[in-house]
């Protein structure tokens, strides 16, 4: 991720290798090479938050499985019309993020602008609803901690079960919103560098990094959205 | 200190007065250390801060042995007994067994022994060492306001709900740590696949390729599980939740199935890189192919495969299922197969060579015998029974300690001697080397093998007072400490010296075989001059070419 901004300092320096692209990095020899490097890195990064969230998903399956009811009646506390708008919210962002790689590949500069633009509104746009539904989670003392008190009854009676079910559902959507802050940051860096006109059909890799990461995010969302909010669904 | 040693050795270079361009006299000033991409520099960076840490834990050892010294607590309380272990754990652990092979001589050779001019990101690179240091400063932030008590494993819920130190922010540390392993890991898997140099095929690559990239492996699949875990616990004491806390209906086996998950690997993460480091070693002081090369090869991915299935065998008393408690002890030990092929395989290797006895070879030969020794004693505690009567006994501190730090520090500096010469260009005196070397040895024995006597008898592990009739052997563990002490402050005070002046050591002072000793010392900052073409596997050695290939004759002799 990180080899991309590396470029601008080389070059000067890249003048040994003469005639190179101006992207190339000293230490590859082609820019295919260096095109593969970075997106295996970026594989092998999200490799690493795979099992980071791994763990957390183990977490969730070993309390899943011990108290299933428990994790069911406390799903009924979130709000399923939110979590479904902020699916579509995510899923319609891939696709923005992907037509802006598409837009390089092509060469239209403008459209890579455009697509990013609209990419990192609707990253915006979820956790805008993100922070209602965790605003509503605090009027309703639904927060895991001292002044955790579900005023549904079925809860308070297995209150401390039904905080393991809240603590899971903060940290996981709290270290996916997290992702989507940093991915957001990282798109609005590669929109400066499109303003400035650095990608085009011979080297995109930098948007296609980005990429990968952002549909990493996605897809844990895709599995969050049904463990968390869904799994109450067929007892009421 | 490097800089000035290159300074000097610009102006007063004894054959040619001339020094050719290398990696230490590109540039000059803090900066062009501070803000580098050179991986051998950030290696260099990496040997400081390293030390720097290795020198705290050891200062905290010294500090448990000298309480041990005597059947009473004398030297201080219990409380902060329990803050000196769980300091001395941590920073050993985190600070320098996991980092100090791949980030000293990984990074400073990885890319070299492949023929590649620098790793495939240069800048993450120089990234892991700012992160690497910004952890250990949380460490160090936690430590001298008092510490953290919980033992370096941080059970909870002892570490969440009842541990009034300075849990939180040593767990940060930790975490942010972890991103430096990664940084590392993720360098080393991309450079090794991508750009080996023309000719370098999977099966030419140096053993020490093959260990480290099995490192990686490990590094990028279990670090991030390490993270989480620490993050749970902090979140947990922070907010005071109940995730692993029974009490408010958590599950703390949980936390030990997690962390374990990571850091049972870890050992892996430790022992294979210096495994690396011996294979070459063996070859190049016994003049031979390493015995099956292949296998060993391949062992090193066995051994990371099968590191991830095992960590339940630190759980045999925690309460888990006897069915799984089965399958990992049956695991555990299938993790002797490859660990004894690497030391039947260097034995082999041995046999019929014309084997020199220099100073790395002197760490190499110690390495198989303590891990030979930390290996057996692991089959043992690996059986459900023997390790009922064992757990959380000095057993388990000594045999850890064999393979942890018998197995990672014999190859580190092993290592350091072996390729001291190609970092900076200089020789260390051959007697004091030798001799430090078999301090080392003996002060180690002396120090860990009256330990699983003691763990034998019954003495258990984290206690800083013990029963009249174990003194004998924590006597003679403490004076062992004292040799290991010594044999560790001579390679730094001769390390020092030898980058001032040291004698010039010449390209390839051992006659070996590799890219690294094809290439000047030190090599120049893209490496090679020339872009190398392999045409041959690591180690073909044949008497006459090894004769011409030595560029100082005398560093061999005596």
């Amino acid at each position: 991720m990180a080899s991309t901004a590396y470029d601008r300092h080389l070059e000067g320096l890249a003048a040994p290798h003469g005639g190179h692209h101006p992207s190339l990095q000293h230490q590859f020899d082609s820019l295919e090479q260096q095109k593969e490097s970075s997106t295996l890195g970026m594989w092998m990064f999200l490799i690493t938050e795979i099992m980071f969230f791994g763990g957390l998903f183990t977490a969730y399956v070993i309390y899943r499985s011990t108290l299933h009811g428990v994790f069911a009646e406390a799903s009924h506390e979130l709000n399923v019309t939110l979590g479904a708008l902020n699916t579509a919210v995510l899923i319609g962002s891939s696709l923005t993020m992907a037509l802006a790689i598409r837009a390089a590949q092509v060469n239209r500069q403008k459209l890579i602008l455009l697509f990013l633009v609209l990419t990192i509104l609707l990253g915006t746009t979820f956790l805008g609803v993100k922070t209602i539904e965790y605003r509503d989670k605090f009027h309703h003392h639904l927060v895991p901690g001292p002044h955790f008190a579900p005023a549904e009854a079925a809860l308070q009676q297995v209150a401390d079960k039904a905080q393991i079910f809240f603590s899971l559902y903060f940290i996981m959507t709290g270290i996916h919103a997290l992702h989507m802050i940093i991915g957001i940051g990282v798109l609005l860096w590669l929109l400066v560098l499109s303003w400035k006109g650095r990608f085009d059909s011979t080297y995109y890799n930098p948007l296609e990094c980005a990429g990968l990461y952002w549909h990493f995010v996605d897809i844990v969302w895709i599995f969050l959205f049904p463990l968390l909010y869904l799994i109450g669904a067929h007892t009421h | 200190m490097n800089t000035s040693a290159t300074a000097e050795s610009v102006v007063a270079g004894p054959e040619t007065g001339y020094e050719r361009p290398n990696y230490l006299n590109a540039e000059y000033g803090i900066s062009s250390w501070l803000l580098t991409r050179d991986h051998k520099r950030i290696a260099i960076l990496y040997l400081v801060s390293v030390s720097i840490f290795f020198a705290i834990g050891s200062l905290f050892a010294m500090l448990i042995r000298l309480e041990l010294l005597t059947p009473e607590g004398d030297l201080m309380q219990p409380d902060t007994y329990n803050r000196v272990f769980t300091m001395h754990g941590v920073v050993m652990v985190f600070l320098f067994l996991i980092p100090s092979i791949p980030a000293v001589l990984g990074n400073f050779l990885v890319p070299i022994m492949i023929g590649a001019r620098d790793l495939a990101f240069p800048r993450i690179n120089l990234a892991s060492w700012y992160i690497y240091n910004l952890g250990g400063l949380f460490v160090l932030y936690a430590m001298v306001n008092g510490g953290v008590d919980t033992g370096w494993t941080f059970y909870t819920p002892y570490s969440t709900s009842y541990s009034n130190t300075h849990v939180i922010a040593t767990g940060l540390g930790v975490f942010i740590i972890g991103f430096s392993s990664i940084f590392t890991g993720l360098n080393f898997v991309v450079t090794i696949h991508r750009m080996r140099a023309p000719g370098m095929t999977w099966f030419r690559l140096p053993l020490f390729i093959w260990s480290h990239y099995a490192t990686s492996l490990i590094i990028l699949l279990g670090t991030p599980v390490i993270a989480i875990t620490i993050l749970l616990v902090a979140v947990e004491k922070a907010f005071r939740l109940g995730i692993f806390d029974p009490k408010l209906g958590g599950d703390p086996v949980l936390f030990q199935h997690l962390f374990w998950f990571y850091s049972h690997p870890a050992v892996y993460i430790m022992i294979l890189p210096s495994m690396g480091v011996i294979s070459e070693l063996i070859a190049a002081f016994s003049r031979k192919k390493v015995f099956g090369y292949k296998v060993v090869a391949f062992a090193s991915i066995a051994i990371a495969v099968l590191g991830f299935l095992v960590w339940g065998h630190h759980m045999f008393v925690t309460g888990q299922s006897i069915y799984a408690a089965t399958v990992f002890s049956v695991i555990s030990m299938l993790v002797a197969i490859p660990s004894a092929v690497k030391v039947f395989n260097w034995t082999a290797t041995l046999y019929e060579g014309s084997i020199s006895y220099q100073t790395p070879m002197l760490y190499a030969l110690g390495f198989i015998g303590l891990f030979t020794l930390g290996g057996l004693t692991g089959t043992m505690v690996a059986t459900l029974g023997i390790d009922v009567h064992l757990h959380d006994t000095y057993f388990i501190v000594a045999h850890f300690h064999y393979v942890m730090v018998g197995g990672t520090i014999m190859g580190y500096l092993g290592g350091l001697h072996y390729w001291w010469p190609k970092m900076t260009g200089r020789l260390y005196p051959a007697f004091l080397s030798r001799l430090s070397a078999l301090l080392v040895f003996v002060g180690f024995n002396l120090t860990f093998f009256p330990q699983f006597i003691l763990g034998y008898l019954g003495m258990p592990r984290r206690y800083w007072a013990y029963p009249e009739e174990f003194q004998v052997f924590n006597v003679l563990s403490t004076a062992g400490a004292s040799i290991l002490g010594v044999g560790f402050i001579l390679p730094l005070c001769y390390f020092i010296w030898s980058m001032r002046y040291g004698k010039k050591s010449g390209d390839n002072p051992w006659g070996a075989i590799g890219l690294e000793w094809d290439t000047p010392s030190p090599p120049p900052t893209e490496n090679f001059y020339t872009v190398p073409v392999v045409t041959h596997g690591p180690y073909e050695y044949n008497p006459e070419e090894v004769h011409e290939r030595t560029s100082h004759p005398e560093a061999r002799v005596g």
